[in-house]
């Protein structure tokens, strides 16, 4: 019995989302009282005993070339191979992109019930209940887990990574890897931008910066928070800003620690993919916004003198 | 080239969210049903784009519910496609429901066309699952999707960016913003939809893992704190000294 937790790496680095995965999966084992281990497909530049910082006693590392590209079939047939070896009850992944390809497949071959966007760690005290965000933000439900195994993939930024000291033991796991059905031929990343889904802060506009042009105030606002940028529905369909932008129910769910909502309304679809950030800020020239309601701040006025001055301020608090 | 389009019946996005039953139960009172967005706008057009291209495409449509689905099965069909499986059984559970729409997409299927997510469960597992089942490769989050003959080409979604994939058929690909655009039905498409063939199967066995216990709804927000627009300086305070946020 032990907990596995799948550790997500891209172009050698491991991401943010992992760090999460881990320190939930560390606390899972010791719910459980049981131990965690770590799992890392594919070759990583960084340094794996360190995760032991994390609570990990043991990384394993499957480091097989063909494994530096996502096949989602590959990649769970190695992942449910190493949690039989290692004897694991639990296998947490994160909810991130990675998660959503793989964690289903895993949970079909090791037959373990899967909760899918967990938010919070088990109750185990009567069975195996796991809460988890449904109706896009708008509600959780806690969900048992009946099976003997059990897969949890967890939403990125709905627990804190605690990072303590130790070192863990990197034990390198010959498993096969079969041959991929999905080849990777380009990897376009938009460089020096903020991942939506990872940010820490996401600063958004809506309709009410009247056209694409208006966003300069904006982006400035941004890169002195060093925050990513997001918009709502209508803006994205209206080309102003790419649709990977555009948050909301039908769009990218985000739960950031700052959410800085600018001439955005607040439809219901809109909060529904928001209401999960820790702080809301919202800057509308209508007192009526329905998005005041859901917000910790906000500031009634025109964005267009409000947002530069925001920017002037944050640049003086730093500068402190 | 035969394509299974899976289709969800979903609480409308505007949608009050409300339970009953001791909060055991979704309170349908009221509620309007709609085809999953993800399903409807991204996934069920690409595949009629996919037939327009090609006649000979044959497009099914499933979907895993009671008689309750039909409404939102003919809605589907009116936009396109050439028949409908409903799968009679309710079920919460991805692994059980998963089960058995591999069931139908093993016979004979190039291609399995899932939502993104169905936006009431926000699992993003059916399409994974059924993949693991038939054994076929899985694309998810996918912005664009190009057949060239036995394989496809597909955009998916990574983190701060995208990725260009080629991809053997059969496979099962999750479909999302970018891939089409949404259409609405005309009244040609909702006439034919009346007689187009709609098949109601038993399930399968299958066994479910997973039951939802109960729901509850997030904290109430304490309410907002407003600041003037003359005196910016103090949100900045408020947020870094109170909300610790910056």
């Amino acid at each position: 019995m032990s907990v596995l937790i799948f550790v997500d790496q891209s172009e050698g680095h491991i991401k943010k989302a992992s760090f999460e995965a881990l320190t939930y999966g560390v606390k899972v084992a010791e719910q459980l009282g049981t131990t965690a281990e770590a799992l890392v497909l594919g070759s990583v530049s960084d340094d794996l005993a360190s995760l032991g910082k994390y609570g990990v006693k043991k990384v394993h590392q499957v480091n097989n070339a063909s494994l530096n590209q996502l096949d989602a079939q590959v990649y769970a047939k190695v992942i449910a191979e190493a949690a039989t070896q290692s004897g694991a009850t639990v296998v947490v992944f994160s909810h991130n992109q990675t998660g959503k390809a793989v964690a289903a497949r895993v949970a079909v071959r090791l037959k373990a019930g899967l909760v899918a966007g967990a938010c919070a760690l088990p109750d185990t005290s009567n069975g195996f209940v796991v809460r988890k965000t449904v109706f896009s933000g708008k509600a959780f439900a806690n969900v048992s887990i009946t099976s003997a195994v059990k897969v949890i993939s967890l939403n990125p930024n709905s627990y804190t990574t605690i990072a303590g000291e130790g070192t863990a033991e990197v034990n390198p796991l010959s498993i096969a890897v079969d041959a991929p059905k999905v080849k990777v031929t380009a990897v376009n990343k938009v460089s020096g931008e903020v991942p939506l889904t990872e940010a820490e802060i996401v600063v958004s506009g809506g309709r009410g910066l009247k056209g694409p042009e208006n966003w300069g105030i904006l982006l400035d606002l941004a890169k002195e928070l060093g925050a990513a940028t997001a918009c709502s529905r209508p803006v994205g369909d209206a080309h102003w800003r790419p649709h990977h932008e555009h948050v909301g129910q039908t769009g990218v769910q985000v739960a950031p620690n700052l959410y800085i909502a600018i001439g955005i309304s607040g439809a219901i679809q809109h909060l529904a993919g928001v209401n999960r950030s820790k702080v809301i800020v919202v800057i509308n020239k209508d007192p009526e916004a329905p998005f005041f309601k859901a917000a910790d701040y906000g500031i009634v006025g025109d964005a267009f003198e409000v947002v530069p001055k925001l920017t002037e301020e944050i640049k003086k608090l730093k500068a402190k | 080239m035969k394509i299974l389009v899976c289709v969800s019946k979903t609480p409308d996005t505007t949608s009050k969210i409300a339970f009953t039953d001791g909060n055991t139960k979704f309170d349908e009172n009221g509620v309007q049903w709609i085809i999953n967005p993800y399903d409807e706008w991204y996934s069920l057009v690409r595949a009629i784009e996919l037939k327009e291209k090609d006649p000979a495409t044959i497009v099914h449509l499933v979907t895993v519910g009671g008689a309750d689905t039909e409404p939102i099965i003919r809605k589907a069909l009116a936009l396109g496609g050439d028949e409908a499986i409903r799968i009679n059984t309710d079920n919460s559970d991805s692994y059980y429901i998963a089960a058995q729409i591999a069931a139908i997409a093993k016979d004979g299927y190039d291609l399995v066309f899932t939502g993104k997510e169905t936006i009431d469960y926000n699992g993003s597992s059916i399409g994974g699952m059924i993949a693991e089942m038939i054994d076929a490769p899985y694309i998810s989050l996918a912005t664009k999707f190009e057949l060239n003959g036995t394989t496809a080409t597909v955009t998916r979604e990574i983190e701060g960016g995208e990725e260009i994939a080629e991809v053997a058929l059969p496979a099962v690909v999750s479909c999302q913003k970018g891939i089409a655009e949404q259409r609405i039905p005309n009244m040609r498409g909702i006439m034919a939809a009346r007689t187009k063939p709609l098949k109601v199967v038993e399930p399968v066995a299958a066994d479910a893992l997973t039951a939802i216990v109960s729901f509850e709804m997030p904290p109430a927000k304490a309410g907002v704190k407003l600041v003037s627009p003359d005196n910016v300086a103090e949100l900045v305070k408020l947020l870094h000294e109170e909300a610790k946020a910056i």
